[in-house]
């Protein structure tokens, strides 16, 4: 059981990169685009990781990080408000601080907000379409439909790695629960021995509290100044 | 208390209205159809309050002129307010606030900073930099961003509606996207989206909300940080379209309610006015 679990994650693992790069890849082609990219928010370390590159700089990109202030991507990522800027060489900023550093400076961007349930995941970017090509609403739309497939592949990509980190024992606990299962799918799942003991350790741990995590997010309530 | 309402009778609880009391709420100005000159002709928006909302305001951009005041969040949880001398780290604030200047020339625009280096823990300054300006009753906010955290919603739906009956109208950014955000989709906020077509106060009437109101939000050239403009799109860029032009409509009928605002929009609203025999 456990190493059929263990290599059904290893490999969901490289089938959702395939997936985001693949997602990069369409959303390039559909906009004429020179490159796209995903971009993952990484929460421990404030920083932005690019996760996916079609096109320019896919060779050298992967795996670099950014503050996740940095520029237009941080903007999206926090206000959850895409945003196109049509030459983004004028900001001197950006030219300076991010675009140079990654070894490529676009002139046009299209950045919009990875979103899944509650959470911001990170920021899709479509770098260089077509000099000629006039942007319209409907390619933001299309664009937002594009975010919300990426914004799937990169949460199951998320799960995925966290599963595997603790497959691979990153954290005691998990370790000692693999060791575990493992023991437990060795005796045989059908054992009444086992059976015992799974509905002993029921008994023991109780019904799940669904309230414990929602406890650290009580709504805000309104303060009034005097 | 007032000799009229000494001499009333008896206090009638705020929920109904009495004839008498219904014939003194006649308001003569205002006229059975909106023109845009009625609206806002002559108007600079001169004496209405402008937040900006955002990333902060470039304070020596030309195209944004006077910044009356610019602070940024110290600590949410008591929402400590501190003067702000960081300017524009984005860019966006800056944008949103020579927009609203390029329509309404003479309004007074403080920058709340709610974003900037470091935007982890941000949900809980962008609620507090909302607050402080709802608390100091600004006439206009644009709020050109949107929160997806269902924890806040409901704080957030508790200062919009604050803000509607404190006549400060919150002018927020609708989202293009399949994902439920806030504060823009709550009805005591003024909703915007983009249309495509070109001149400021070219903008339309939404007959199937959420989103409200439609005002240009593609390839428009908007100031950026180092007094440089940038060609942008994006609802973020239309919404302080509509800020300006309630500036302007506010600076000519300052006594307007934001139900009434939301009303003179409608009645000289692009597709409205058009449609009118």
């Amino acid at each position: 059981m456990m190493v059929a679990v263990a290599a059904g994650v290893l490999s969901a693992d490289d089938a959702h990169r395939a997936l985001l790069n693949s997602v990069a890849e369409t959303a390039r082609a559909i906009f004429g685009a020179k490159a796209a990219s995903i971009f993952l928010y990484d929460e421990h370390t404030d920083e932005l990781v690019f996760e996916a590159v079609a096109g320019s700089g896919a060779d050298t990109l992967i795996g670099r990080r950014l503050p996740s202030s940095a520029g237009i991507a941080g903007w999206v990522l926090v206000t959850r408000q895409p945003l196109v800027i049509e030459d983004v060489r004028a900001d001197p900023r950006f030219a300076q601080d991010v675009a140079e550093d990654t070894g490529y400076v676009p002139k046009g961007i299209m950045a919009v907000p990875l979103l899944h349930q509650e959470r911001s995941l990170g920021v899709l970017e479509v770098l260089d379409r077509p000099a000629n090509a006039k942007f319209t609403l409907a390619e933001m739309d299309l664009l937002g439909l594009f975010a919300n497939q990426a914004a799937i592949a990169l949460d199951l990509t998320q799960r995925s790695r966290r599963a595997r980190e603790a497959l691979e024992g990153a954290d005691p606990a998990y370790a000692a629960v693999a060791q575990v299962a493992r023991r437990l799918d060795e005796m045989g799942a059908d054992s009444a021995a086992v059976r015992r003991l799974l509905e002993a350790l029921a008994d023991v741990l109780g019904p799940a509290d669904g309230d414990a995590e929602s406890g650290a997010e009580r709504p805000m309530r309104r303060r009034r100044r005097s | 208390m007032s000799e009229a309402a000494d001499d009333a009778p008896e206090e009638l609880p705020a929920w109904s209205l009495t004839a008498d009391q219904a014939a003194k709420l006649r308001d003569p100005a205002w006229p059975s159809r909106f023109t845009r000159e009625w609206a806002w002709g002559g108007s600079t928006g001169k004496g209405v309050r402008v937040a900006i909302v955002d990333s902060g305001v470039d304070p020596d951009h030309p195209l944004v002129g006077t910044v009356q005041q610019a602070v940024t969040i110290g600590d949410p949880d008591t929402v400590e307010v501190l003067p702000d001398t960081e300017g524009d780290l984005c860019g966006h604030g800056t944008a949103c606030a020579g927009i609203v200047r390029s329509i309404a020339p003479d309004c007074e625009i403080v920058s709340v900073r709610v974003l900037g280096a470091g935007y982890t823990g941000s949900g809980p300054v962008l609620m507090a930099g909302l607050e402080w300006a709802v608390d100091e009753k600004f006439d206009l906010i644009n709020m050109s961003l949107s929160t997806t955290k269902r924890q806040f919603s409901e704080f957030l739906h508790e200062l919009a509606d604050d803000a509607y009956f404190n006549n400060t109208m919150i002018v927020a950014s609708a989202h293009n996207m399949p994902v439920e955000s806030y504060p823009w989709r709550f009805s005591s906020v003024l909703s915007v989206g983009s249309h495509d077509q070109k001149g400021p106060l070219t903008f339309f009437y939404n007959p199937d909300p959420p989103v409200e109101f439609f005002a240009p939000g593609l390839d428009l050239d908007v100031p950026w940080i180092g007094g440089s403009t940038l060609r942008c799109s994006g609802n973020s860029f239309a919404t302080p379209h509509m800020t300006g032009i309630c500036a302007l409509i506010l600076g000519k009928h300052p006594e307007l309610t934001p139900f009434q605002l939301k009303s003179v929009l409608h009645g000289t609203a692009t597709n409205v006015e058009e449609a009118a025999p």
